[in-house]
């Protein structure tokens, strides 16, 4: 619609006069162009997402009938009481937040050199099939890909058939923390390699050769001219890689232990047990305010400077 | 339910489809609104239901217990006219009222119905019915045969180091009904007459149990296909089962066996009810009086791997599928019921005068601490 509206472009016989009308007083009136051309993506912003949030942060006041299951449309802090005095929910929140931490960091040391030999070592041609294995597992069901972990990671799996092949113990880390850091590590990996190499690719060559002229040796210059550009590609990616873990609850069902429970398994149960749609929203603040706090760490590192 | 655990994910990551209404349609008869676990209006039997009775049938699919009882209650009570409510949802619907009382004596089939399932305490309060009995299972024990030797006869095989690292109970807050009915056995001190209806202290002995017990399990199993996966891929080698499991197991060959140990075992029982807003009160007893006969029992039976109440189905099932009467338990003398406590929910109601059991939020609790 914004490009039919433009005057520069090539228009119908009949419809010229109205169109260069319109688009006359668009040109005149500036905000109008601008208000005309937002207001439908924020409206829908508006409605569909902030909405839901308002939605959530309400119903996280009220509570449930323990046996109807109805909801007391009642304001009371009893949910956040619960959740601050609840050990088991501190464990909950500190277990998500850690291993998304600790997924986030994996991802960064793993994706930093192959973005790194993407952008500026690569030819075109290894680049292109780089590119597209990365984003070859994207094309398959997030499921398909988890299950395929199971295989991988279960006591009979290919990790212990080849473990033995070579002589060594066996691996216990089927159904266990460590396997949902693996599989995590893996599912979002691609989230993390692009926009780190989308800021590797942007240094220009120059400042490298002008590192190198003034004498500093390889090392110093990954130190202290390629990281602190890359810096902010590092966090828009840690972005994703965070916030995915932090809101995920099907890798824990499937691949955790018997302590596994991320704070979406506990909403999960929650709703789904105890109908108790509160409870579950009041905890669901809980990633929202830890992702808010990130984004403000992250926008002192610089990560939305080139947006 | 078997089904239910299994479809409670799958409803989250796709919308339930309502099941298309099968071809007659004959506007005289009325119709009726069904919610029902996926398999229960199953065509097979339907149409042929629609044919006789003239009544057309919609079905919706619920994911979960919790979602049944909501659907029940949307659109004030009147958008749906029957539920088929398993143990752990139907106390809730009775005393939401969002059911209605049912006369046994119009289901012609009823008399032939287990004397277990004509008045079971999750669908019968004070002698009044509310809904005819359907089809249940029990919680079995499983076990690898080649890895659990001797064979196991008791519970006490889940709560010993024996198998340490190598067990998989679900991953449910009903399975607390579980240890209760092991320590009714194993400390009679605590006085536990049944599973369903523990005061504080008797809660905190399952629980507890539960919490020695964490340290020996592999998995708490979410989907029947995690347990099955665990059994074929020998992380686990025993723990709490379905009859699914143990079917689906043996036809891939895989060396199991699944018993009712020495100390009975907890089982589900599905109820279809008439929600209290009915307007096709006619077409619902005649849906009630249709699924009670021994063919249509049968019928489900097989279809869904479960046992029917009807005494009567038992010969048409071993037509259906040789051995099959048996292999479900479908002819068990009443003996074999005194040893299955069937779902209901926790209520704060101890059924002795005394008030001041755990109700089912205070499971569901206790459940999420443990998993921690």
């Amino acid at each position: 619609m914004a490009a039919g509206l433009d005057p520069a472009q090539g228009l119908e016989e009949g419809r010229r006069g109205a169109r260069r009308r319109l688009g006359g007083a668009l040109w005149r009136r500036r905000w109008l162009k601008g208000f005309s051309l937002l207001a439908p993506p924020v409206l829908a912003f508006l409605v569909v997402y902030v909405a839901a949030l308002v939605a959530l942060f309400i119903s996280s006041f009220w509570t449930v009938d323990p046996f109807t299951s109805e909801t007391i449309h009642h304001w009371t802090l009893d949910n956040f009481r619960e959740l601050w005095h609840g050990a088991t929910y501190h464990r909950v929140a500190l277990r998500t937040v850690e291993i998304a931490a600790l997924v986030t960091l994996t991802d960064a040391l793993i994706a930093f050199p192959f973005a790194y030999f993407m952008a500026r070592v690569a030819s075109r041609r290894t680049r292109a099939v780089l590119f597209v294995l990365v984003l070859l597992p994207l094309w398959a069901s997030y499921l398909a890909r988890v299950y395929a972990w199971r295989l991988i990671l279960n006591s009979d799996g290919i990790l212990n058939w080849s473990l033995h092949k070579a002589g060594l113990p066996s691996a216990n880390v089927a159904y266990t923390n460590t396997a949902m850091w693996i599989v995590f590590s893996y599912i979002w990996l691609p989230f993390m390699i692009l926009p780190v190499y989308a800021s590797l690719e942007r240094i220009p060559h120059s400042y490298i050769e002008a590192s190198r002229d003034l004498g500093a040796k390889g090392f110093r210059t990954l130190r202290t001219v390629i990281l602190p550009l890359a810096l902010p590609g590092v966090v828009a990616g840690s972005i994703f890689t965070f916030s995915l873990t932090l809101g995920d609850y099907i890798t824990p069902v499937l691949i955790g232990g018997t302590s596994s429970q991320f704070i979406g398994n506990v909403v999960y149960d929650a709703v789904n047990q105890s109908s108790n749609l509160p409870f579950g929203a009041a905890f669901a603040v809980v990633p929202v305010l830890v992702m808010g706090v990130y984004l403000v760490l992250a926008r002192r590192l610089g990560a939305f400077d080139a947006l | 339910m078997t089904k239910k655990r299994m479809w409670a994910l799958v409803a989250t990551l796709a919308v339930t489809l309502a099941f298309p209404a099968a071809g007659v349609s004959k506007a005289h008869g009325g119709t009726l609104n069904l919610i029902a676990w996926e398999g229960y209006t199953y065509k097979q039997w339907v149409n042929p239901f629609e044919k006789q009775s003239g009544c057309t049938v919609h079905s919706k699919f619920a994911g979960s217990s919790d979602e049944m009882v909501t659907l029940m209650r949307s659109g004030g009570g009147s958008q749906y006219d029957m539920v088929s409510a398993s143990g752990d949802a139907s106390l809730r619907l009775i005393y939401g009222h969002d059911v209605q009382a049912v006369d046994p004596s119009k289901i012609p089939d009823f008399k032939n119905f287990g004397k277990a399932f004509q008045s079971p305490p999750n669908n019968t309060v004070d002698g009044k019915h509310y809904g005819i009995s359907l089809q249940w299972g029990p919680n079995t024990l499983l076990y690898n045969t080649k890895v659990v030797k001797p064979a196991p006869t008791s519970w006490s095989a889940i709560y010993s180091p024996k198998y340490k690292g190598k067990v998989t109970v679900p991953d449910n807050p009903i399975q607390i009904a579980d240890a209760a009915l092991y320590l009714m056995k194993h400390s009679p001190s605590l006085k536990i007459t049944d599973p369903y209806e523990l005061n504080s202290t008797q809660f905190k002995a399952a629980t507890d149990l539960l919490r020695k017990q964490k340290p020996l399990i592999k998995k708490y199993w979410a989907l029947a296909s995690d347990e099955i996966d665990l059994f074929k891929n020998g992380d686990a080698v025993i723990g709490a089962s379905w009859p699914y499991q143990t079917n689906t197991l043996k036809a891939d060959k895989a060396p199991v066996k699944d018993i009712v140990p020495s100390e009975g075992a907890t089982g589900w029982l599905d109820t279809w009810m008439v929600s209290a807003h009915t307007k096709n009160l006619d077409c619902a007893y005649k849906w009630l009086a249709y699924i009670s006969t021994p063919k249509v029992q049968a019928e489900q039976a097989i279809y869904f791997g479960e046992t029917p109440v009807n005494s009567k189905a038992c010969p048409i099932m071993d037509k259906l599928s040789k051995g099959s009467c048996a292999q479900y338990h479908a002819n068990a003398p009443l003996e074999y019921f005194k040893q299955i406590h069937f779902w209901k929910t926790p209520i704060a109601d101890c059924g002795n005068g005394k008030k001041n059991c755990m109700d089912y939020t205070k499971w569901q609790q206790a459940w999420t601490q443990l998993k921690g």
